[in-house]
């Protein structure tokens, strides 16, 4: 529907903006919260592709608890405007030849894209709502997480308590219990 | 434009201002019944029964000046209030207060009464609230003060804290609703055992309810666990340097927090809008009932405990309600597998 | 109808982004967000081809990648806290050499 197809361009033109000014812009408190704008924006594709688990997931871990983690640490640290080193190292186009690298893979990956549209083209396999409610729901991804991927799952969880312990051994000063 | 589309939209407003007029009938509430314990007699100048008294408040406050202090970031300083109402009210968004109703006959269809169905409408509400966390860092760090700074960080960290226990209670609903529509979970709860008792989450869950009670009490940011905006030791925590409409916010944004807090528990707990008496078209009316019993309740514990101290906040929190939570489901998932419930 | 071509090149788009950040910016906590950028892109190709191809791993790949970056921008960031509180600077050339 023409509607779709104009909502998805209003998201991702503010998902990229948002990530262009994260990048481009100074002041790391506005990137972390430009970087917030960018991940809403991405939630509201993930419901137009019919994932609302992923976008409330995207919204709760994402831009609900790692963005605290770092406007934490921002405010720790105080990082300021972004001064310019005096007696850096890098060589004068230095940053100009890796600005222009990136932006010759994002043409590349685009045009890879675009040129495939004969495979990706395709609209997807199912469009029924009934259909698609039983595929994608809340049920059947419990239902296989907990079943094939049980074993990643757990896992992870070993993985989240590793990086718990790394993180509050690394930020600990130094004599402190 | 059919009927049921404009129907929609009027509901969407009416959710908005009904949230608004709640705010303010809460500030009302909240002053005559502190006086009430308080053996005084509270606002009774404005208005009969000093009714008015809100809006007497809000008129006061519009008229204030608006200060901002020397050296905050103007971007960030406006923005946290903003982020903090938004996301009050947009958390009731996924709140059903009624069954399905034609109007009167008006409709065609039945419509559900809320802003909007959403089948995973817990998570979202989750999400929502786990969203107002910014409103108070942002509030304490674009102030540029440290009263506000250490006010909001303690806030934030409170409530990271308490989401934990917050999501693990309502995760134990979820394994007894068997859904994440909190429609179909109020539907879930209507009959009655042995006619009598209603088939309520809460009976099923009284821990679980428990925990859910105390872990909104702190997300809200209420008393017992206001020691974020504890008047004696922090001026007033992440507001302090906000006058006029931007406290308003706040404030604003508090109340609504504990109205979707009561009237997401009355969903998951206490069996919605469904009632004994009356019919089911006028089931908005005992949601109203019970939302107003927790309400009350809110205003009850603030004025009667006293105010926990951050670390026994923290201490309790992570190493006395967490792992009762966790009990608490693994023991539900458990009942629900072997004895079906 | 957004097909999946179109999905793919938003995802493209913003992973250039994100290695655009990775290059060029000069300050920790920014390359760490630019990073997070480019695992947004990755997560929206998953779960487009999720949708696309019918399945629902797309979302449970997504659930374990978002994990995965959960744990690697915490240890990230406490390493940021640890380096700053070393040599004083945020500047990625500041630890350009092994002098301690």
């Amino acid at each position: 529907m023409a509607s779709e197809l104009l909502l998805f361009y209003l998201f991702a033109a503010v998902a990229v903006v948002a990530s262009a000014l994260v990048v481009g812009q100074r002041n790391p408190m506005h990137s972390v919260l430009l970087l917030i704008v960018s991940f809403a924006a991405l939630a509201a594709v993930y419901l137009l592709l019919d994932a609302p688990f992923a976008a409330v997931i995207q919204i709760i871990i994402y831009a609900g608890a790692i963005m605290v983690l770092f406007l934490f640490v921002v405010m720790l640290l105080n990082a300021g405007r972004e001064a310019v080193q005096a007696g850096t190292k890098v060589a004068a186009g230095a940053r100009a030849a890796g600005g222009v690298l990136a932006a010759v893979l994002g043409v590349e990956l685009v045009w890879a894209v675009a040129e495939a549209r004969r495979v990706t083209g395709a609209v997807p396999l199912d469009v029924d709502p009934a259909v698609v409610e039983r595929l994608t729901s809340v049920r059947a991804i419990g239902q296989k997480l907990f079943t094939e991927y049980a074993f990643a799952f757990e896992v992870t969880s070993i993985l989240i308590l590793v990086s718990m312990v790394g993180a509050v051994v690394l930020a600990k000063r130094r004599g402190e219990p | 434009m059919s009927l049921v589309l404009v129907v929609q939209i009027g509901l969407v407003f009416f959710v908005f201002v009904a949230l608004l007029l709640s705010s303010a009938a809460m500030v009302y509430a909240e002053r005559k019944f502190a006086a009430a314990f308080q053996q005084r007699l509270g606002p009774n100048r404005v208005g009969p029964k000093g009714l008015l008294q809100p809006f007497a408040d809000v008129i006061k406050l519009m008229f204030k000046e608006e200060l901002r202090p020397k050296g905050a970031d103007a971007f960030v300083f406006l923005l946290a209030p903003v982020i903090s109402a938004t996301a009050a009210i947009t958390a009731f968004a996924v709140v059903p207060f009624g069954a399905e109703t034609t109007l009167f006959g008006l409709l065609d269809e039945p419509i559900p009464l809320q802003a909007a169905d959403i089948n995973v409408a817990v998570l979202v509400v989750f999400a929502i609230a786990s969203m107002s966390v910014y409103g108070i860092v942002l509030a304490g760090w674009g102030s540029n003060s440290k009263y506000s700074l250490l006010g909001a960080l303690r806030s934030a960290s409170q409530m990271i804290s308490y989401e934990l226990c917050y999501g693990m209670a309502l995760a134990s609903v979820l394994i007894l609703g068997g859904s994440l529509s909190l429609r179909e979970i109020v539907d879930a709860q209507s009959g009655a055992w042995f006619g009598i008792i209603p088939r309520w989450f809460v009976f099923l869950q009284p821990v679980g309810f428990a925990v859910y009670m105390i872990s909104g009490i702190a997300e809200t940011n209420r008393a017992p666990f206001d020691f974020p905006e504890a008047e004696q030791e922090l001026v007033a925590g992440y507001h302090t340097e906000y006058s006029s409409m931007a406290f308003a916010m706040f404030f604003l944004a508090e109340y609504i927090n504990m109205v979707t807090v009561s009237a997401v528990a009355t969903n998951l707990f206490f069996g919605g809008w469904h009632g004994p008496l009356l019919p089911e078209s006028l089931g908005w009316m005992w949601f109203l009932i019970k939302v107003s019993a927790i309400l009350f309740f809110y205003i009850w514990v603030r004025w009667t405990l006293p105010r926990y101290r951050y670390d026994q906040l923290m201490h309790f929190g992570w190493k006395v309600l967490l792992p009762i939570a966790a009990l608490n489901l693994v023991l539900t998932a458990a009942g629900v597998v072997y004895l079906g419930l | 109808m957004p097909t999946l071509t179109h999905y793919l090149a938003l995802s493209a788009v913003l992973f250039a982004i994100g290695i655009a950040g990775v290059f060029l910016r000069r300050n920790l906590i920014t390359v760490l967000l630019s990073i997070e950028v480019m695992l947004n892109a990755a997560n929206l190709s998953l779960v487009a081809f999720g949708r696309f191809l019918g399945t629902v791993e797309g979302q449970i790949l997504l659930f374990f990648v978002v994990t995965v970056a959960a744990a690697e921008a915490a240890v990230g960031l406490a390493l940021v806290i640890t380096l700053v509180r070393h040599r004083g600077s945020l500047d990625p050339d500041a630890y350009a050499t092994l002098k301690w």
